[in-house]
């Protein structure tokens, strides 16, 4: 009665080839992933102790802890967050609420696409040049800060963006519909409903912001610094600039302390995505329609 | 110099429409329309999809402003004014309550739904919310369903509990009319016709018009009704005239007997 046909059986012969094809080709994307995180433990977990974290480094790098390029990353970071998430969310806002659909905004969303695929290095010129120089904050916390600020700012703006959007139109021509200004409906129910959504793309930005080297290494990042900043006008160690200089800068480093680092960065930004994905469950229980 | 005051006409209507034409991006969706909506009266409008009675609504309370790409020509007045006369336009759209289609209850509790429009307007005390949101509640017949807990969420009520709590938060408006877009379209016919009562106890308090995909509801409810068709008014007729076979165009009338639409 019901009998296959050879068109049912061929269908069927493709759907189990191309299950597997993509089954194969996710675990391509694994395999390089956890071959990196088990190696970093692996020679770098002996590295690490409470000493390692909370001293500063001894006899040109090659021995004691990584205190200052810790509290350095913290800096760059935190000053980063304080200067681009409010222009960000600003941004985000205006575009996504108040912007006419025109050329203009098309044109400026294009151009914040685009300021995302700039490569890190010329944002990192672009900082020497603008606020290293032209606006004289010197190589400093400041201007290194900046210039992450100003590359990860497209990351926030489309985060942002995207979680305001979430939320249905339906919501906003409810409250317009009352009386409400954009401004009102943004406080009242856009903003409190696209919140979640705001953090997490904040925090992913830290965890991209906390890994870069080249915008840092001109403007605000040195190589050794036996103390720690006091303030945004100091230079600072950072710990990817470390890394990379006690891999390739200085002679009799111990093996396992660059994959010591290596480990310390790699989880600070895995804690952070971790994080991130609290937040998107947390918000996805709290669901309010 | 004093303008000439013509108190005796415009106070009998709540809605005056002369000659309105409303297009998107240039694509005309009504055009031509000119009619009165007499205060303290349910105003009926009935039309297939897309003849541009959504259109007629969101022209009235100037939703334009909000819509990328609508255009509004000819007038609309208000109570006498030209809606377009009306520098700020939130205040205009305060007084006019609207019920959508699909119940919104906004992701807010229940109490933070119908007291949200009296907090915009700047209503801080306790007190006095209580107040607005028991009466808006009593009144949209929803109260004695909600008011054990007005601190759950207004979104997630079922969809006719929603469609109350959106007539509590317009009623909270303290309007003087209220614009209801096919609001039965997602309600059980037993709430349905609950919220009809609650609309025929209202109109002596303000000027309701009642856009409607069900011919019987205009029947029920309205005392004069539009024909609207595929972006023209066909006619405006005393709704019992028009049910009874008198209407002027015999499309309104093989509308209304259901041989199209």
């Amino acid at each position: 009665m019901f009998e296959a046909t050879a068109q049912n059986r061929s269908n069927r012969k493709v759907e189990g080839l191309f299950r597997l094809l993509f089954l194969w080709m996710t675990c391509m994307l694994i395999l390089p992933v956890a071959l990196i995180l088990g190696v970093l433990v692996y020679r770098g977990g002996p590295a690490i102790s409470w000493e390692f974290l909370f001293t500063q480094p001894l006899d040109n790098m090659t021995a004691g802890g990584i205190l200052p390029a810790l509290v350095g990353t913290v800096w760059l970071v935190v000053v980063a967050l304080i200067a681009s998430v409010p222009v960000g969310v600003a941004a985000a806002l205006y575009l996504s609420e108040y912007a006419p659909d025109n050329r203009l905004t098309r044109a400026i969303n294009l151009a914040i696409i685009n300021l995302a695929g700039v490569p890190s290095i010329v944002h990192a010129l672009f900082g020497l040049g603008a606020f290293v120089i032209f606006f004289r904050f010197g190589t400093s916390i400041l201007a290194a800060s900046l210039t992450l600020a100003v590359m990860t700012l497209p990351v926030v703006i489309v985060a942002t963006r995207e979680s305001l959007q979430t939320v249905p139109l339906a919501f906003r021509e409810a409250c317009w519909n009352m009386g409400a200004t954009r401004w009102q409906t943004i406080r009242k129910i856009v903003l409190p409903n696209a919140i979640s959504g705001i953090l997490t793309g904040v925090i992913l930005e830290v965890s991209r912001t906390s890994g870069e080297t080249a915008p840092i290494m001109f403007t605000g990042a040195a190589a050794f610094i036996p103390f720690l900043p006091q303030g945004v006008l100091d230079q600072t160690m950072a710990m990817s600039l470390h890394l990379f200089v006690i891999s390739t800068q200085v002679p009799d480093v111990p093996e396992h302390m660059p994959f010591g680092v290596a480990l310390v960065l790699i989880s600070m930004v895995l804690a952070m995505n971790g994080l991130s994905i609290a937040f998107r469950v947390y918000l996805r229980g709290r669901k309010k329609w | 110099m004093s303008l000439p005051v013509q108190v005796g006409e415009t106070a009998d209507y709540a809605i005056e429409v002369e000659d309105l034409a409303i297009g998107y991006h240039g694509k005309p969706a009504l055009t031509g329309v000119t009619l009165q909506v007499p205060t303290h009266e349910i105003f009926g409008i009935i039309g297939p999809a897309n003849s541009g009675k959504t259109s007629f609504l969101r022209a009235i309370n100037r939703m334009d402003l909000m819509t990328a790409g609508m255009e509004v020509s000819g007038s609309v007045r208000v109570e006498g004014r030209d809606v377009r006369s009306w520098r700020n336009p939130y205040a205009l759209r305060q007084r006019i309550g609207v019920v959508f289609p699909l119940p919104v209850g906004l992701p807010l509790t229940i109490y933070d739904n119908v007291a949200l429009s009296s907090r915009l307007r700047g209503t801080r005390k306790k007190a006095d919310l209580d107040v607005i949101v028991e009466r808006c509640l009593r009144r949209a017949a929803l109260w004695d369903e909600v008011k054990d807990r007005l601190d759950s969420l207004g979104s997630l009520l079922s969809g006719g509990q929603q469609q109350r709590l959106t007539i509590a938060r317009a009623l909270s408006q303290d309007p003087s009319i209220l614009l209801l877009d096919e609001f039965s379209i997602a309600v059980d016919p037993v709430t349905t016709m609950r919220i009809e009562e609650v609309l025929a106890e209202l109109k002596s308090e303000m000027t309701i018009v009642l856009v409607t995909n069900l011919v019987q509801q205009a029947r029920r409810l309205a005392s004069r009704t539009a024909f609207f068709l595929t972006g023209e008014l066909v006619e405006v007729t005393e709704t019992e005239t028009m049910f009874e076979g008198g209407a002027q165009d015999p499309r309104t009338t093989a509308y209304v007997e259901g041989k199209f639409g």
